[in-house]
């Protein structure tokens, strides 16, 4: 029988939601098949978290949750001398979550030097870099599961992944959230709107809605297999980009009207043009409920 | 006809048709007449402009057009949003001078014949190019800290009602100077009224 797959799952500056939201993956029975956990923060494993500190235990994956800071202590020692330990075993090595790769929401924390583990929020950092080449990022907050299983079985099958300038796969993340949005009738005629949990309306004019800008498949790998959070009437927030969180997640930042944030790559008198033109008309489907009108 | 020998034609009737608009009103002014003093024949005339209407629409947005390349100008040089405005107002100002039939077309016909623009120039559609450009110039201002952050048609209808307004005035015979004597003044307020 071929021997399962050894992962370490370490939880540095963490709330552990990417560990939760793993577990939301719906076939970990497969899973189980064919991978092991040595040690991982909320599953049964066949070692401790002691084991892994005083001893060398060998592992082919260390999956990285959490954010990294300088003066940040694991169970009595930096965390930094842990991960460069099991970076130096571990074949590859996957940041599993926003924090893991860009250093998320801890970057906000009084912790001094707060970072992924390649990258603080867009910014390159060299404190790793012997591991750069064995890295492949997967960001969010949390992470998508199937997005993470995937990237691990596409590792265990040895496939070279196309992977984008912050190591994430392209498979996944060369999309933006707005692709696949049930919405973007009304983003093409520019129709907010909206209120919150509700079917109808574009989230991007005024709600803060960012998918236009964010990578990520929330709309091409539904989550629990069901659903978005754009799909269920709530603006994406951003999570998997290196500036995420900003602030003021529920509005849309604009200047004079004007979007601050434009959708990726089209410029502000494209986007102008083509607003003015469609603002000129008015859809009335699109002004009404779906249902109950 | 090659196609930049036709839009040069085309140039030129509707450049003709705006100083014939301007001298005897839109309703006064036939296709004729447009023809003729091109000296053109009438059947000719159709094979640019299928009506007086699509002509029409073809003007305001050749107006836009023109404006909204000054204004470009203006957006993408380094220069303060104060200079800015100043430079906008002086363009504004000296096209009416210089070519107040262009000033004249929008503020009379665009403004004043709806019907004739209601299918095909819907919203600002045939305004497009000049809008943008000053949305750009309100948007820049407002992200540099120049300009206080506020709904964009408040801002417009401060700066475009302001100028208009001295323009007609000044197409009254009302005015007691000429217009580029207002040129600093007119700034002076609209740059104080929107900045923060």
């Amino acid at each position: 029988m071929k021997r399962k797959v050894r992962i370490l799952w370490l939880g540095l500056m963490t709330c552990n939601g990417n560990a939760h939201s793993f577990l939301n993956y719906p076939y970990l029975e497969q899973f189980f098949s064919d991978f092991e956990f040595i040690y991982h923060p909320i599953i049964d494993s066949d070692y401790t978290l002691e084991d892994i500190i005083s001893k060398e235990i060998f592992c082919d994956i260390l999956l990285l949750e959490g954010a990294i800071g300088d003066d940040f202590i694991k169970a009595d020692i930096p965390a930094v001398e842990i991960i460069k330990k099991y970076s130096n075993i571990a074949t590859k090595i996957v940041t599993v979550g926003t924090c893991a790769t860009f250093g998320g929401i801890f970057r906000e924390s009084n912790y001094q030097n707060i970072s992924g583990l390649h990258f603080k929020a867009n910014e390159r950092i060299y404190k790793f870099n012997d591991f750069f080449e064995k890295t492949i990022s997967i960001s969010g907050c949390p992470i998508h599961p199937e997005t993470l299983v995937n990237t691990l079985y596409a590792i265990k099958k040895g496939i070279e992944l196309n992977l984008d300038i912050y190591l994430r796969p392209k498979e996944y993340f060369a999309y933006t959230v707005h692709n696949g949005c049930t919405r973007n009738e009304y983003f093409e005629y520019k129709v907010d709107n909206h209120h919150f949990g509700e079917l109808e309306g574009c989230m991007f004019y005024d709600h803060g809605c960012q998918g236009p800008f964010t990578h990520g498949s929330c709309n091409k790998i539904l989550w629990n297999e069901i659903n978005s959070k754009t799909r269920t009437g709530l603006p994406c927030l951003g999570c998997t980009e290196p500036s995420f969180p900003k602030q003021d997640l529920f509005n849309t930042k604009k200047n004079m009207g004007i979007p601050e944030y434009l959708p990726i790559g089209v410029p502000k008198r494209v986007y102008l043009t083509l607003a003015g033109i469609t603002k000129a008309f008015t859809i009335d489907r699109l002004q009404k409920k779906l249902f109950n009108d | 006809m090659s196609i930049d020998k036709k839009e040069q034609k085309k140039e030129q009737i509707m450049l003709a048709s705006l100083h014939l608009f301007a001298l005897k009103g839109f309703y006064n002014t036939t296709i004729p007449d447009i023809a003729l003093s091109l000296k053109m024949s009438v059947g000719n005339m159709y094979n640019y402009f299928k009506s007086k209407d699509l002509l029409a629409k073809e003007i305001i947005k050749f107006v836009s057009s023109y404006f909204g390349q000054k204004i470009r100008d203006i957006n993408e040089q380094e220069i303060s949003t104060k200079e800015k405005t100043r430079k906008i107002v002086e363009v504004y100002f000296q096209t009416a001078l210089i070519k107040p039939e262009m000033i004249d077309y929008f503020l009379r016909i665009y403004l004043s014949t709806r019907e004739v623009f209601k299918d095909g120039c819907e919203g600002m559609i045939c305004v497009n190019e000049f809008v943008t450009e000053i949305m750009i110039y309100f948007e820049e201002g407002v992200k540099c800290g120049d300009l206080r952050d506020q709904d964009f048609f408040n801002a417009f209808g401060l700066f475009m009602g302001y100028l208009g307004g001295m323009v007609f005035l000044k197409g009254e015979n009302i005015l007691p100077k000429e217009l580029d004597e207002y040129i600093d003044d007119v700034s002076f307020n609209i740059y104080k009224a929107l900045s923060v």
